[in-house]
């Protein structure tokens, strides 16, 4: 069994209001050397196969097709054994 | 015989009745609703995705309800020609399932927006468009948090060329600002259609501004022009 964890970033070329709104935030608190805020997602999931190969190819699947949108959304992700 | 309009009810559609509503009250259309479950979208001449938060807009707006049971059947009406609306949610589900260009991100302001806006019908060589014959603008309500279009140059140049921009924000002159702007959207984008233009997505609610108690009527202009293409 796998452990995943998946990394979501919205592309450098997409506008992130949210980040841009959170940012203010730090302003407010003083905290002036925070630049380029970008919010993503983190999501984690177990893969039940003890084959790396058809872990690696189902998790991309679902990242690809379901959790990040290829227009604006990049993805990385990492499995980890826990048999 | 009169024409079928189908409305699909995703768990969390909640301008489904609405459109329902209109469409028999104002229009004594052959309305159904079709649930998300189900595969058959019942001899349709006319599927509306409607408003709503589908899946609670986890992950993405529409993200999960493209893969909907009813979405295959959809997608392959879609592609066969037949006649596809998505409002405000159903415009985001449109997108994720790839029948129309670009993406939907959050409000440049951040805050729900819900208000009546003025829409300049930039293509009026449409099926959903043809019976329009405001000269200057259209008063429809908006009512999202995430309505603010996106799409890269290459694809707003493809809309551009093919005439695929329906409806964009303006005053009600017709004019274009960004005060006329209430999310954000590239180029003031309020609505497109398909490169066959048989499937349209549109932030707007065409189906709220159908009954005079409302305080507005040009939505009907928007479901005569439907009906009168079918005809």
């Amino acid at each position: 069994m796998f452990k995943a964890k998946v990394l979501i970033k919205r592309r450098p070329s997409i506008l992130d209001p949210q980040g841009k709104a959170v940012e203010k935030g730090a302003m407010h608190l003083g905290l002036t050397n925070i630049k380029d805020t970008r919010i993503g997602k983190f999501i984690e999931f177990t893969v039940d196969t003890n084959n790396k190969q058809a872990a690696e190819k189902e998790v991309n699947d679902y990242c690809y097709k379901l959790l990040a949108n290829p227009i604006m959304e990049d993805y990385e992700f990492t499995l980890e054994d826990v048999k | 015989m009169k024409n079928k309009f189908g409305v699909v009810v995703f768990p969390g559609s909640n301008c489904d009745h609405d459109a329902y509503y209109a469409l028999k009250k104002f229009f004594n259309a052959d309305v159904n609703f079709l649930w998300h479950k189900e595969h058959d979208t019942q001899k349709s001449d006319v599927i509306i995705l409607p408003g709503g938060f589908s899946y609670g807009d986890y992950l993405r707006c529409g993200a999960i309800a493209r893969f909907s049971p009813i979405m295959n059947s959809v997608i392959d009406f879609a592609n066969k020609g037949g006649i596809v609306i998505g409002i405000c949610n159903g415009f985001q589900v449109l997108l994720e399932a790839g029948l129309l260009p670009g993406v939907m991100i959050k409000n440049k302001s951040l805050q729900f927006v819900c208000k009546d806006v003025y829409l300049s019908v930039e293509n009026k060589n449409t099926i959903f468009t043809n019976k329009i014959n405001n000269s200057k603008s259209i008063k429809i309500p908006v009512a999202h948090g995430e309505g603010n279009y996106f799409a890269d140059d290459e694809t707003l140049k493809s809309l551009l060329d093919n005439n695929q921009i329906v409806f964009k924000y303006s005053s009600k002159d017709g004019n274009f600002s960004e005060e006329s702007n209430p999310n954000g959207s590239t180029e003031n984008i309020a609505g497109i259609i398909n490169k066959n233009g048989n499937v349209l997505g549109m932030m707007p609610h065409p189906e709220r501004a159908c009954d005079p108690v409302l305080g507005k009527t040009d939505g009907r202009m928007f479901f005569e022009s439907i009906l009168s293409s079918l005809n």
